[in-house]
């Protein structure tokens, strides 16, 4: 994975309505990249959900979130609605995973990202990195907030 | 567990982070209910994912407002037992199996005090990083895998 201190590479992805969006689009704000496998697997689901709730409070402290995996803006679109997130999701899909590689995010063996968590502070350097241990464990919100306040 | 927490039973102090529009949550708690473990039932509404949940949540504090802690378990219970049915007439008739008043149920489960007491545990759920229901912390450690079986050893 990407280790903090490193500059942030940046990328240019659609997001879930085709829309390209660049990591330079949010030079001046804190970004949370949050690398996932799949849209609409029972694990993901809960973990963009538990964000979805706090997001009030990532808001309010300035903190852009960007859900990242390899499937398509159309699926993205779709998991959207189905767990009424508010926040982007960006599609890694062709060349596939080539964000998540940049990041060492891409699980080569799945084909897939893995599940992790990048900080990327406003001056675009990563400030903080959580790669979960096996892609069951989900990082709990917890972790954002505490990254959040160290990065103060 | 504090002196606010729903408790309910005999055995290993568990605290457990229930939606109660979550299939999941139904599953375990039937199971859950057969150990012996004395058990603090903590607000956990995904309500992103379950749009039904905040409201049922707001229900059973409501219950116990009124009724105290044999009408919020029973309201538990009976969401548990039948959670395909919480729409506000199922949640009225079982106010009034209850025989809670239900004027006052529907005004309590609105007011803001017991939306606070709903979304304080779900912070504190959060800041323990709880990421999915049902979720239990043993000793202040998370159960993992299939609650009702690790439980049971």
């Amino acid at each position: 994975m990407i280790q903090v201190g490193e500059r942030a590479p940046g990328f240019s992805l659609p997001n879930h309505k085709g829309e390209d969006v660049s990591l330079s689009d949010f030079r001046g704000r804190q970004v949370l990249l949050v690398f996932y496998p799949n849209d609409f697997s029972p694990v993901c689901s809960d973990q963009l959900s538990i964000y979805q709730e706090v997001k009030p409070s990532l808001d309010a402290a300035g903190l852009e979130l960007l859900g990242v995996s390899i499937d398509h803006s159309w699926a993205h679109r779709a998991f959207r609605k189905h767990l009424n997130l508010d926040f982007t999701l960006l599609a890694d899909f062709h060349p596939k995973g080539e964000v998540a590689s940049r990041y060492g995010a891409y699980l080569d063996d799945y084909g897939t990202a893995n599940r992790s968590l990048v900080l990327i502070d406003p001056e675009g350097v990563v400030r903080w990195v959580h790669e979960s241990p096996t892609p069951l464990e989900i990082p709990g919100a917890n972790l954002i907030f505490d990254a959040l306040a160290a990065s103060d | 567990m504090g002196p606010e927490d729903h408790v309910r039973g005999d055995g290993t102090e568990t605290i457990v982070y229930l939606d109660l529009a979550c299939p999941h949550c139904a599953a375990t708690w039937v199971r859950l209910s057969g150990l012996q473990l004395q058990i603090a039932f903590r607000h956990f509404p995904v309500a992103s994912k379950h749009p039904r949940a905040p409201a049922l949540h707001a229900a059973v504090e409501a219950a116990a407002l009124q009724a105290g802690e044999p009408a919020f378990w029973g309201l538990v219970d009976s969401i548990y037992a039948d959670p395909g049915r919480v729409d506000d007439p199922h949640l009225w008739e079982r106010a009034r199996t209850l025989d809670l008043d239900l004027e006052r149920f529907e005004r309590d489960r609105r007011t803001a005090a017991v939306i606070q007491r709903v979304r304080r545990d779900f912070d504190d759920g959060v800041r323990a990083g709880v990421v999915g229901t049902p979720a239990a912390f043993v000793d202040g450690r998370p159960v993992s895998g299939d609650l009702a079986s690790e439980l049971a050893l």
